[in-house]
């Protein structure tokens, strides 16, 4: 009933192209992005952003990249906690050795050097396939592990080999406080989901669909493989590389490669999938189920059996809860959140009429 | 029936939202003389052994306290567990969730984890809650000025690996015997095992000793490599610098290529029963430092046994065989310094409950002698403890214990480190990390 | 050149590698039979190990445990048939594999939530000493290690080649819709390889066990076998055990060999990047078919 297009003509090419044709949708983002930018950081506290958002926001970030790879370009690869790795550092780095990098500059910079490393990572996607390539992504994520652990002049030769990030300051405004840390993660994250967004919608995004589906036939009509592939990585790798840079300088402040280790590789690849692959709006839904589930869990522990149950068991459970609601929403919905979120938007389209 | 499960899924997601975020947002009433200490512990994972032993000697230890003194002066112990998983940002997570807790806040952080104990250090700072890693953390916060709010109490990796030395000096008959003595030290690879590779090649400068690293690659289930080298090169002592699996697989293939086991002495975090049962015979001989020994006749582990445990009661163990092995004795030792740093606090700031800051004075202040260990029952349990402002380790003492197929017997008395090479190291460090973050180092002689 | 020294290495790495087998082949059976890469396959490991030391140290000797464990396999079996498998029939392989992962949750959650979180040693009464052969130490361990993991692979394929479910299995592994035209009833079929596969992680949780205690890391054990499912084959059972040779073998040697130049610490990597280099040459691994593209 509210969500009917009707009435709603598109006359210029312009409109027709938009991200939102629908007017409720665009309303609602809208309604979104105000309840984002302005009410939570008049009601939250720094619980709230310190500990829930920002990670979130963050791991969307690495999970829209690894996306892109793996949802989009059909390349799949464990190794995106590497290229955190590597954003964090190179970030770090460049603070450090480049006199007067403004912020913005040297996690623009990060991206690029850690989209050069993934680029290098990538090469081997032109012979080898599927879950094979998965392996040169495992020699990635090993490979840079022990590299950044191994020279100590990625971490300014600190004994424990872990970077202390700069204090964040664009343009003489300091973002120190968790409020502003917010406010800048969720600005450079909603500005690259843009991006992301545009790119995915374009002839780019639409090669790496075609590679995905069908390598041999993209090859025929002439989509061309290596620019296509080696592309995907680049710009995935670029995305991986700033969401590490933001996890070292607006969320943990301090940082060690084992952060990035291949736990967490396999956390942001459970993410897209769980959030539903190649879909923007489900690497957002999976970083939410991944990062908040595990923690809801706990609170709700905590509240519900408080003294009751023994710590370890209630700790074990937790775990078991996890693992069951993951098996649980896969048979609901085998592709993701994020078809379940469409599923439930088409049948909002019909409501209150069944079919 | 496919639409049914989807909608059933989606009302059940919606009902998980609503009903967790409405827990989320309820707070437990807490009374208001109650001093809120939070226990991020970690009872799941691999660490889970150290994570339940340790935590259950802390709030075993603080449950006493309330149970037969009524808390400290009258003020109850109230806490409240997180689970952290032993990783990095459910650590941050649980700092957020617990720091304003309680009617003064959080009393101070025991995180039990390195890499936990670095991401939070700043924000704790800035929120003026002190955080104490008693054993492990940021060696170079002993260096009070700098980090006003961290104190790795007790003793810090660095003068560890001294005391160390002078083991094996003591050993070898005497320090100038380490001349041309060749050591191994087989480190695990992570930023905890690193941390003592700079330490070692200084005292080998010093003494005249060859030390070679060899780096055991996470988590360490297979060391055939790294033992087969050691073999060939038949150094004199190996330090093991191990964790979790890694120590009890390295104690097993040194069986296996025949290096004797009474020659490799590892760190504290490789002293505890869970890290040598699993090798079995081939752990006998094994010597490991300690900052406190295992066993249970101390007054302080009987009074607990005696108000927690007994008289129907339960305790936070729920493997009695447990009480008095190392972990637990750790988690005793967490209670004791954490409860003794209240208390120093409350005799300058009054018999109430305490804010962060004030505690973090508690903490600088702290100082337990013999006598005051004679008191507390823990006499042998821990070393005589005085912290101050420029000195936030306040003891750098350990013993050493060998492992006898069944337990661990003290080897040695207090064996103190030596500051001389150990502090000009920890102020270098410290002095680079404010240069690094624009802070002033306060200035002790003013306070 | 130390050639006792190399040989030493390299009958270690050997050996080492074929603990690493182990554990592949249990991923190789359910991959064969259902398509399903188990990640869940070093909980399963985890599991089993914790169950039979359990019950071990309660008295039970050592038939008598391994008889226990097998039958709560047999239940797990079921209970993912039942749970993970059957809602998600002909979904695509990413889905059942994100489902593993939930079941890898619940399985370590169930195990230490039960069983508790304490470190177990084991001693199967194999001590891990080594014995001399031609002027080289080899371990005890090892060499009976080897000899039960030739057994297990005799047995399999005794198993595969000549059992008329051994043959379902593999109907069943070539194409599913195919089985279930000629009568296969497929249900029955995963919860065989599922208990195929659980025992084959009985073993290797007893193996890795004695080795280095029953304790949470022996899930861990799976991440050292995807370069050796990588090398073999998904879906070769002798591809596991080459494949683990090879991977033990060279992580070793570059271990003892390069470690010293390039740094130490590389055993971590090396694996992979063999297989990378490997896969450039045949992108089907050793063991794998040449994939023909229909386009």
């Amino acid at each position: 009933m509210i969500y009917r297009e009707a009435g709603q003509f598109h006359a210029t090419y312009a409109e027709d192209q938009r991200i939102f044709p629908i007017r409720q949708d665009r309303v609602a983002f809208a309604g979104i992005l105000f309840i984002a930018f302005v009410l939570v950081p008049l009601i939250g506290n720094d619980y709230w952003f310190g500990a829930i958002l920002i990670p979130f926001l963050i791991l969307s970030l690495a999970a829209l990249g690894l996306n892109i790879l793996t949802g989009y370009a059909g390349q799949l690869s464990l190794g995106s906690a590497a290229f955190m790795a590597v954003g964090a550092f190179a970030a770090y780095n460049l603070m450090l050795r480049v006199p007067h990098l403004p912020l913005l500059a040297s996690f623009f910079l990060a991206g690029l050097v850690t989209a050069a490393v993934g680029l290098v990572f990538g090469l081997p996607s032109l012979r080898i396939k599927g879950f094979y390539l998965a392996v040169t992504t495992l020699a990635a994520q090993f490979i840079i592990e022990w590299a950044l652990t191994k020279f100590g002049w990625f971490s300014n030769y600190n004994p424990s080999g872990v970077i202390s990030a700069q204090k964040m300051v664009i343009l003489g405004y300091r973002f120190e406080s968790p409020v502003r840390r917010y406010l800048l993660t969720l600005a450079l994250v909603s500005l690259l989901a843009l991006a992301a967004k545009n790119l995915v919608r374009s002839r780019v995004g639409r090669a790496w669909m075609a590679v995905r589906d069908m390598d041999v036939a993209a090859e025929v009509i002439g989509i061309p493989m290596l620019e296509t592939k080696l592309l995907a990585f680049a710009v995935s790798s670029f995305y991986c590389g700033v969401a590490g840079a933001l996890w070292a300088f607006a969320y943990l402040g301090t940082v060690e490669p084992q952060a990035f280790d291949l736990t967490r590789s396999f956390q942001i690849l459970f993410m897209i999938i769980i959030g539903g692959l190649g879909s923007v709006l489900g690497s957002f839904l999976g970083a939410a189920f991944i990062v908040l589930l595990p923690i809801f869990l706990n609170v709700a522990a905590h509240s519900l059996f408080s003294g009751g149950v023994s710590q370890s068991l209630a700790s074990n459970l937790e775990l078991m809860v996890f693992g069951a609601l993951i098996i649980f929403f896969l048979a609901v919905e085998p592709l993701g959140l994020a078809r379940l979120w469409q599923t439930g938007k088409e049948k909002l389209r019909l409501w209150p009429f069944p079919h | 029936m496919r639409n049914r499960i989807r909608i059933s899924g989606l009302s059940v997601s919606a009902g998980l939202a609503g009903l967790v975020l409405g827990l989320a947002l309820a707070a437990p009433a807490l009374g208001q003389n109650e001093q809120f200490i939070p226990m991020p512990s970690y009872r799941v994972g691999p660490y889970a052994a150290g994570g339940t032993g340790t935590f259950g000697g802390f709030i075993d230890y603080l449950d006493m306290l309330n149970k037969r003194d009524g808390g400290i002066n009258g003020v109850k112990l109230t806490w409240e567990e997180c689970e952290t998983e032993y990783k990095n940002d459910r650590g941050v997570e649980c700092y957020e969730r617990l720091k304003n807790k309680g009617p003064t806040g959080a009393a101070m952080f025991n995180f039990l984890s390195t890499g936990i104990t670095y991401a939070v250090i700043e924000r704790a700072t800035a929120d003026k809650i002190p955080v104490v890693s008693i054993g492990y953390g940021r060696t170079d916060a002993s260096d009070g000025r700098v980090f006003p709010y961290v104190f790795p109490l007790v003793t810090n990796y660095w003068s560890q690996n001294t005391a160390k030395i002078k083991f094996i000096g003591m050993k070898s008959g005497g320090m100038d015997k380490l001349k041309g003595k060749k050591i191994i030290n087989l480190y695990h690879g992570s930023a905890y095992g690193k941390e003592t590779i700079p330490v070692l090649d200084l005292q080998a400068k010093k003494y005249g000793f060859t030390v070679t690293h060899l780096e055991v690659p996470h988590p360490g289930n297979e060391q055939e490599s790294q033992w087969l080298q050691i073999r060939q090169a038949k150094p004199d002592w190996v330090i093991l610098r191990g964790w979790g699996v890694m120590n009890p697989v390295a104690l097993k293939t040194a069986a296996k290529v025949g290096y004797p086991r009474d020659h490799i002495v590892g760190v504290w975090w490789s002293g505890a029963e869970e890290d040598v049962e699993p090798a079995g015979d081939a752990a006998k001989g094994f010597i490991s430092a300690a900052f406190h020994p295992s066993g249970t006749n101390f007054p302080v582990l009987q009074d607990v046994k005696k108000y927690v445990y007994s008289g129907g009661h339960k305790g936070n163990l729920e493997d009695m065989n447990r009480f008095g092995k190392m972990y637990y004795n750790r988690g005793i030792i967490h209670g004791i310094l954490n409860t003794e740093a209240i208390r120093t606090a409350q005799a300058k700031f009054g018999k109430k409950p305490l804010t962060g800051e004030q505690v973090r004075w508690g903490l600088e202040n702290l100082n337990i002698d013999e006598k005051r260990l004679k008191e507390l029952g823990a006499f042998g349990l821990l070393q005589p403890i005085k912290v101050s402002c420029m000195d936030h380790e306040g003891g750098g003492a350990v013993k050493f214990q060998q492992w006898d197929g069944k337990k661990w017997n003290l080897i040695t008395d207090w064996i103190k480190s030596d500051q001389t090479i150990v502090r000009p190291m920890i102020e270098e460090s410290a002095a680079a990390y404010a240069k690094e973050k624009g802070i002033t180092p306060r200035d002790c002689s003013k306070e | 050149m130390d050639w006792s020294f190399f040989f030493e290495v390299l009958i270690g790495g050997l050996l080492a590698g074929i603990m690493y087998s182990l554990v592949a082949l249990g991923f190789v059976l359910i991959y064969k039979a259902s398509g399903v890469f188990n990640f869940a396959q070093g909980a399963m490991v985890f599991f089993a190990a914790l169950i039979f030391v359990s019950l071990f140290e309660k008295g039970w000797g050592l038939a008598g445990a391994a008889a226990a464990t097998l039958g709560v396999m047999v239940v797990l079996a079921f209970f993912v048939e039942r749970v993970v498998l059957r809602p998600l029939v002909n979904q695509p392989p990413i889905a059942l594999f994100m489902a593993t992962i939930g079941l890898a949750f619940l399985i370590e959650g169930f195990a230490q939530g039960i069983l508790g979180a304490q470190v177990h040693g084991l001693d199967i009464g194999i001590a891990d000493v080594p014995v001399q052969i031609g002027g080289i130490n080899i371990s005890k361990f090892d060499l009976f290690a080897a000899g039960v993991a030739a057994l297990l692979v005799a047995m399999l394929a005794f198993f595969f080649s000549k059992t008329r479910i051994g043959r379902a299995l593999r109907a069943v592994a070539d194409d599913h819709q195919a089985a279930l035209a000629v009568g296969i009833p497929l249900e029955q079929i995963w919860v065989v390889v599922w208990t195929a596969s659980g025992f084959v992680a009985l073993v290797a949780g007893i193996l890795w066990g004695s080795r280095t205690g029953v304790q949470f890391s022996l899930t861990f054990t799976a991440l050292k076998a995807l370069p050796v499912l990588i090398l073999g084959g998904f879906t070769s059972i002798p591809g596991a055990i080459v494949g683990g040779l090879i991977v033990g073998a060279s992580e070793k040697l570059a271990e003892v060999y390069l470690g010293p130049h390039i740094g130490s610490g590389l055993e971590n990597w090396f694996p992979y990047a063999l297989a990378t280099l490997f896969l450039l040459v045949r992108p089907e691994g050793l063991f794998g078919e040449k994939r023909i593209e229909r386009v």
